[in-house]
């Protein structure tokens, strides 16, 4: 197996203080001048890389490498619910599309529904090349045991290379039982996805919960699975279709479950701020809900949504659904003005496709202005008034 | 009515970052505390054994020894058990390996109706752990419960919140929920259990007490995922910076809003 080495031999005092420093997981336990890793070590070899030289060692065994050219196609899965699709489905094909003109692979979809001839059809006017069709009564409502058996149906017979899925609340539990059943890698989240020099995904997301990102591949193991949030990518244009359409067979798939649904509720709508084309974004910096009046002049007049950072969910004075971030909505608005928001990665993931990003916080090192086109440094608590009376001003 | 509760430890404070010379992840990985959503999955524990009227709540990590502490305040909260899972040989686990490996160790307890987590964790923010276990222990899963309806001897009710919807579902035993935050109050550690529990002796679990004790199957080697490199989020370098007084400040965001024609 493989594993990191620590070479006891040459380690004193200050060279384990050095490496224990290093450690970003606190994973080095120095007892008995002897040097001695724990189980929280991730295997991030900075030791390795970045520690006193000979010190640890990256013992690789090498394992038996898989042939990839066995496995073909970019798969996006068709999310639907009461026959509608989850339109992130239709913007993973445009991703889809474009990864596969590095890799040269077929672009496919599969759909799992009832009655869903009209869901092919919209779906290949997105130009793939193939969808793979499963309908039976069964498949009317979304179950994660039964479409769980669908999908290990679906690879067993085409061996595809990629599978995407949108990291809706449905995908977001039925993909990691996918992964689970293929004994395959997943990447939750991805806010960005290409392909690899040695032709594997390339899966980028939010690390660590913190204000890192990271490279994530899947070296040995097919298919390679991925979620993406709603609104990172865009929908492909719309062509006359040329793919091929293949209903398969589900008799022989096992439709047990111990999960019975009872009822179903919609949640009254909101306007969605996904579609929102200028959002007014409010951060921490508001501490009283008196404080939310000093927008309301700014927003009449942009005729702007309201969104906010997670701690004003938290607070009770937003519904949920009005959160940005990627434990939120992802936005991709013309206009995007933030408020006393310290810019979480969370956060600037959901939003940092808007077209126009102008940010008012006091904090000259706020994470936000990095990523903003007008960054402006003042107290939203200051500037507010005097913007009003500006407003004002201006008929 | 026996279940299992998965929590985890991890850091107090999101203020991680990557020195851009370096590459090296700066950390402050002194300060941990008990993942929020677990809270939520121990107080729906709490609240599944009190509607059955009676049950036994068994809390489990995986994590260095040092995550016992976690388990600790669990115990205070009013678990009943706690193992702890933890071996070297785990290092460098991804989802799809820690999945396996508290499945194992969940076989090796082998006596469950319920197993509840929370719906993620703040530091790997996947939701991917739960509904992996559960697929390994061929159990099916209800995730984002919000709800507790109805407990009864064989199968459970719950209320689940999706994106737009709700679904109320009834799922027999043996299953795994995961929680959603905010969805109850949950208790605090009780200085009378903590003076009862005195004497009360974590379990620790290691590979060599597993079914499945092939290293390959765990950690680094039982990861399909690799992390080829972390780096800092990407800069606008044309971001333009506006200092001034407020007078200065709200004029210039009128101007842009006019030049960029929203006013």
């Amino acid at each position: 197996m493989s594993y990191i080495k620590v070479n006891n031999d040459i380690i004193d005092d200050k060279i384990a203080q050095e490496l224990i420093d290093i450690c970003p997981f606190n994973a080095f336990d120095y007892i008995d001048s002897f040097l001695s890793i724990n189980a929280a070590c991730k295997v991030c070899k900075i030791c390795v890389k970045k520690g006193p030289e000979g010190t640890c060692e990256f013992i690789e065994e090498t394992k038996e490498k898989i042939d990839k050219t066995l496995y073909k196609g970019i798969t996006v899965y068709i999310e639907q619910r009461n026959n509608k699709v989850h339109r992130v489905s239709y913007e993973l094909i445009g991703k889809a599309k474009e990864l596969a003109l590095k890799t040269k692979e077929p672009v496919y979809a599969v759909l799992i529904g009832s009655n869903v001839s009209h869901i092919v059809e919209e779906t290949m006017r997105f130009g793939v090349d193939k969808i793979f069709v499963y309908e039976d009564d069964m498949y009317e409502d979304f179950n994660v045991e039964i479409y769980t058996n669908v999908i290990e149906e679906f690879y067993k017979n085409h061996k595809v290379n990629i599978i995407l899925f949108g990291g809706t609340s449905q995908g977001r539990s039925f993909a990691p039982r996918v992964a689970a059943r293929l004994k395959t890698g997943l990447t939750a989240d991805c806010t960005m996805l290409d392909i690899t020099n040695e032709g594997d995904l390339l899966q980028i997301r939010p690390a660590f919960g913190g204000n890192i990102m990271a490279k994530i591949n899947t070296p040995n193991h097919r298919p390679q699975l991925a979620t993406i949030r709603y609104k990172m990518f865009n929908e492909p244009e719309l062509i006359k279709p040329f793919g091929e359409i293949g209903y398969e067979k589900s008799d022989s798939i096992k439709k047990e479950t111990t999960i019975s649904l009872l009822e179903s509720f919609e949640k009254p709508q909101v306007n969605d701020i996904s579609d929102a084309e200028i959002i007014i974004a409010l951060g921490r910096a508001f501490k009283k809900k008196k404080d939310l009046d000093l927008i309301e002049p700014l927003r009449k007049r942009l005729n702007a949504e309201l969104a906010c950072t997670r701690p004003l969910i938290e607070n009770g004075w937003f519904d949920a659904r009005k959160q940005i971030g990627l434990s939120g909505r992802t936005v991709k608005p013309k206009l995007i003005i933030n408020l006393g928001i310290s810019g979480a990665v969370q956060y600037i993931e959901g939003m940092k496709e808007a077209e126009l990003i102008i940010s008012v916080n006091k904090d000259e090192n706020n994470k936000l202005f990095d990523i903003s086109h007008y960054s402006i440094l003042g107290d939203i608590f200051e500037v507010l008034p005097k913007l009003n009376d500006l407003l004002d001003q201006i008929l | 009515m026996k279940i299992i509760t998965c929590i985890k430890q991890v850091p107090a404070s999101s203020k991680v970052e990557v020195d851009p010379e370096t590459g090296v992840l700066i950390r402050d990985g002194n300060n941990v505390k008990m993942n929020p959503y677990d809270l939520y999955a121990l107080e729906t524990a709490y609240q599944i054994k009190k509607m059955y009227k009676e049950g036994d709540i068994h809390s489990v990590t995986m994590g260095p020894p040092s995550a016992k502490s976690v388990l600790e305040e669990a115990l205070y909260m009013g678990s009943d058990d706690a193992t702890l899972i933890s071996d070297r040989r785990f290092a460098g686990a991804d989802v799809l390996a820690t999945a396996y490996t508290l499945s194992q160790l969940i076989e090796h307890i082998n006596d469950y109706e319920i197993i509840v987590c929370g719906k993620q964790t703040t530091d790997g923010d996947t939701a991917q752990v739960g509904p992996e276990i559960a697929e390994f222990l061929s159990i099916p899963h209800v995730p984002y419960v919000k709800e507790i309806i109805e407990v009864k001897d064989k199968s459970i009710i719950l209320r689940s919140a999706y994106d737009d919807y709700d679904e109320v579902v009834e799922v027999k035993y043996p299953c795994l929920i995961t929680v959603e935050k905010g969805v109850n109050i949950p208790r605090l550690p009780s200085y009378r259990r903590k003076v009862k529990l005195k004497n009360y002796k974590i379990n620790t679990v290691t590979l060599r007490d597993l079914k499945d004790q092939n290293p390959d199957n765990y950690g680094l080697n039982g990861s399909p995922t690799q992390v080829d490199e972390i780096f800092p989020p990407t800069k606008n370098n044309d971001s333009v910076l506006i200092k001034g007084d407020p007078d200065k400040l709200s004029q210039s965001i009128i101007d842009l809003l006019k030049e960029s024609r929203f006013l």
